[in-house]
């Protein structure tokens, strides 16, 4: 009889898979790839829009490309101390994995921080998402890429308790990768809007 | 071979076993444990026991779907109708198609594709058994929210599409009045979730959690038509999301992305839309298509012909799929270079469909048929796919569609794709599968009236529509005038309308006497080529006693015939070294 302790494990907690890639990570990837699809519909909405002839000032009249290329840049440092703290994980120094969560979490609620100041001028300079269709899909995409930041942090943060209570091991090290998978992709995604929103001239 | 006698291992014991060590491993969470009764059902996360809720919950939405659609018929059965008014009718038919693809199609095809893919692989459960019963409470909330709508504050009524500036233009400006729409933009989102997620955990199943020596080529084809269909729903689903994000957010926080006036593009909702739309048709149709490609061999006893190339066409559709949608749009004024580049891909895509129709045909070519209602229906499946195949490759030619759009013709053409095709696929599957989830025979006798009212009550409901849209009937249009000549065939319709549902009656009844009443099934009561006949019937929780060694595509059907030195077929002895379940041992 083969019902031991072994057969009876959940399925996904077995180590050997049909491809070789674990479960959790085949399953972030294509998580991922759908969320590439959900960002196109709103970067493309965008890009129709973007030069539109409308009434009222556009997003286009009020960037301080400056500004947002600042907090851009502390998105971009948030991945690599999340890299540090995957490689702390590895290690197993659970030290260095807090420091390196709340590192990228700090960064992440810097950068959210930025754009809702980005926005509460906008809307002082009159750009709001009721004035015209530019200023609609400028918004809601990135507003949508920041709800993406603020469900990253929230991650972190639970990943960061996890570490304080010394319940995180080197044998973890793909619950931090996983979470690290969604962080990154979150940041390119920022690369591709910050490109095509701020960066490429009307 | 196991027999029915042999029990398998009482559930309980096997969650006893399990429930201590896993106790201390998960602390934060403690795992549902009910196994038998009425709380299991609300605490299982065994992908069997959520098949069949999907298919329970999916067939209660077809009722209510269907009631819709006979008062869509009641009102159409003579001219100027009163049955309904005029706005009763928007939601009758807003809801009727919401329902039907939303709450009715997709999940019966999830049902199937919960039961059976991880028997067919030989796994013991999908590879997130907690995802997949989130995604079945998510459907469920969905669907009752959706539905819930005919309550408060009055239904969806902007049609099954959704058109914008008709959908997104403020409420208190409104097109349409009422919560309706938003009721409708939300339901379909909150289905989204749940349908994302059951279809990642199908891709990670399929592609990680398949047993020993199954590699990709020895599948079953519908376990290979559901992972493309679950690629499928998982770049679709965000397309459409976003669209009716961008709609609820017009119509409730007076953004502008339909508002023409303000820079705004009305079109765009319908490209997001059908990009999502067409991809859409694909993920009903294939599931169909992969349970006919399993149902037609085990009654013709043959292999499936040319499987390598079902499999690849299927691929192909996956793929070119994505470049037809604007042929739904081909009345709106895309331009001429569109026009030609979607009517050509629209053409194209019609020959891997074309392709599957030949394979089906030669499985049957020269084999030992056995007409059971199962084989009926997918019989039934191949002649009426073919007529609705047909029909939709007319669209692709672009004047003529000028002409079909917004018509009963169109109608006709999708009730035989997705009646014909699809609802006929999946009650052959039913017939095909009950015996292994339920461990009791359909009644055989009812299962051939129910086809015959089908196949019958079927073609007079929607071949008349044919004539009716070349005649000029509009869609969604409440009442027709006397003297247009179309009394007649609207009434043919009606009848048909009727019919269909008595056959639904005979198809209830059967399945509700079988379950209770019908007589034991054996383990493998057709003969079959899975894997899933393998095991018990109904299978135990853990699905295989021991995982599957898998030597060869149809594994278990050559563990129980081999050819002798004549290449005939010759039963191996049944219990023998390469009998069920003991092979590969050692």
């Amino acid at each position: 009889m083969a019902l031991d302790r072994a057969a009876l494990e959940p399925p996904h907690e077995q180590a050997h898979t049909s491809t070789g890639v674990s479960n959790t990570k085949l399953a972030i990837w294509v998580f991922l790839s759908t969320e590439c699809l959900f960002f196109g519909a709103f970067i493309s909405t965008y890009l129709l829009y973007r030069g539109t002839e409308t009434d009222g000032p556009t997003p286009a009249d009020v960037y301080d490309i400056p500004f947002t290329s600042v907090t851009s840049f502390i998105l971009l440092m948030s991945s690599l101390t999340m890299v540090l703290a995957l490689a702390a994980i590895e290690r197993g120094d659970l030290r260095r994995v807090r420091v390196w969560l709340l590192a990228t979490g700090a960064f992440g609620l810097l950068f959210l921080s930025g754009q809702i100041f980005e926005f509460t001028e906008f809307v002082s300079e009159g750009v709001s998402i009721s004035t015209n269709s530019p200023s609609s899909s400028f918004f809601v995409l990135t507003g949508i890429h920041g709800l993406h930041v603020a469900i990253g942090i929230i991650w972190l943060m639970i990943l960061f308790f996890f570490a304080l209570q010394n319940r995180l091991s080197h044998e973890h090290s793909e619950t931090i990768e996983v979470a690290g998978l969604y962080w990154h992709f979150v940041d390119i995604v920022w690369i591709v809007i910050f490109v095509v929103v701020y960066l490429i001239p009307q | 071979m196991t027999t029915v006698a042999e029990p398998p291992a009482p559930v309980e014991d096997v969650q006893d076993a399990a429930a201590p060590s896993v106790g201390s491993l998960e602390r934060m969470l403690r795992r549902p444990s009910s196994t038998t009764g009425f709380w299991s059902w609300f605490t299982t996360i065994d992908h069997k026991k959520i098949g069949i809720l999907y298919a329970a919950t999916a067939m209660v939405f077809a009722l209510v779907g269907g009631i819709e659609a006979l008062l869509i018929r009641l009102q159409l059965f003579s001219p100027d109708g009163g049955v309904l008014t005029a706005g009763q009718y928007n939601s009758m038919f807003t809801m009727h198609g919401t329902t039907m693809v939303f709450l009715f199609a997709m999940p019966m095809a999830t049902a199937f594709g919960n039961y059976l893919i991880p028997l067919m692989i030989g796994a013991r459960d999908v590879a997130f058994p907690r995802l997949n019963m989130f995604g079945y409470w998510a459907f469920l909330l969905g669907g009752l929210f959706l539905t819930s709508s005919f309550l408060l504050g009055g239904a969806p009524d902007g049609g099954w599409f959704g058109y914008t500036p008709l959908t997104s233009t403020p409420l208190a400006e409104g097109f349409l009045p009422g919560r309706g729409t938003d009721f409708w933009v939300t339901g379909l989102a909150l289905l989204g979730i749940g349908t994302v997620s059951s279809s990642l955990n199908f891709i990670v199943t399929i592609l990680n959690m398949r047993a020993p020596g199954m590699t990709l080529m020895r599948m079953p084809v519908f376990v290979w038509m559901m992972l493309v269909t679950a690629f499928l729903a998982v770049f679709a689903m965000p397309i459409v999301t976003g669209a009716l994000i961008q709609v609820f957010l017009d119509r409730n926080f007076s953004a502008n992305f339909f508002v023409v006036g303000n820079g705004g593009d009305p079109l765009l909702y319908q490209h997001l839309f059908w990009l999502f739309g067409h991809p859409e048709v694909y993920i009903l149709i294939l599931p169909g298509m992969g349970i006919v490609s399993e149902v037609l061999p085990v009654f013709s006893r043959k292999p499936l012909f040319g499987y390598a190339v079902v499999v690849f066409s299927g691929i192909a559709i996956g793929f070119m799929g994505w470049g037809v949608w604007a042929h739904h749009m081909f009345a709106t004024g895309i331009g001429p270079v569109a026009l030609s580049a979607f009517a050509l891909s629209t053409m194209f895509i019609a020959v891997p469909t074309g392709v599957k129709i030949f394979n089906w045909l030669g499985t049957m070519v020269g084999g030992a048929l056995r007409m059971t209602t199962a084989m009926w229906f997918s019989v039934g499946f191949i002649a009426m796919f073919t007529i609705g195949g047909l029909s939709g490759v007319l669209h692709a030619v672009v004047p003529a569609d000028t002409q079909q759009t917004d018509t009963y013709f169109i109608i006709a053409h999708f009730h035989y794709v997705l009646f014909g095709g699809m609802t006929f696929a999946f009650i052959a599957g039913w017939y095909y599968w009950f015996p292994k989830v339920f461990g009791r025979m359909m009644n055989e006798t009812l299962g051939k009236w129910n086809f015959w009212t089908m196949l019958v009550g079927f073609n007079l409901t929607f071949f008349p529509m044919h004539i009716l849209g070349l005649q000029g009937q509009p869609r969604r249009t409440y009442q027709y005038a006397d003297g247009l000549g179309w009394t007649f065939l609207n009434r043919m319709s009606t009848v048909g309308a009727f019919l269909i549902t008595l056959s639904m009656l005979i198809f209830l009844v059967n399945a509700i006497m079988s379950w209770r009443n019908g007589p034991k099934a054996t383990n493998d009561p057709w003969d079959a080529r899975t894997l899933e006949w393998s095991t018990s019937s109904p299978p135990p929780v853990y699905n295989f006693l021991e995982v599957p060694d898998v030597h060869s595509r149809d594994d278990y059907w050559h563990r129980k015939y081999t050819e002798d030195d004549e290449g005939r077929m010759v039963a191996l002895p049944r219990g023998g070294s390469n009998g069920g379940g003991r092979r590969g041992v050692g």
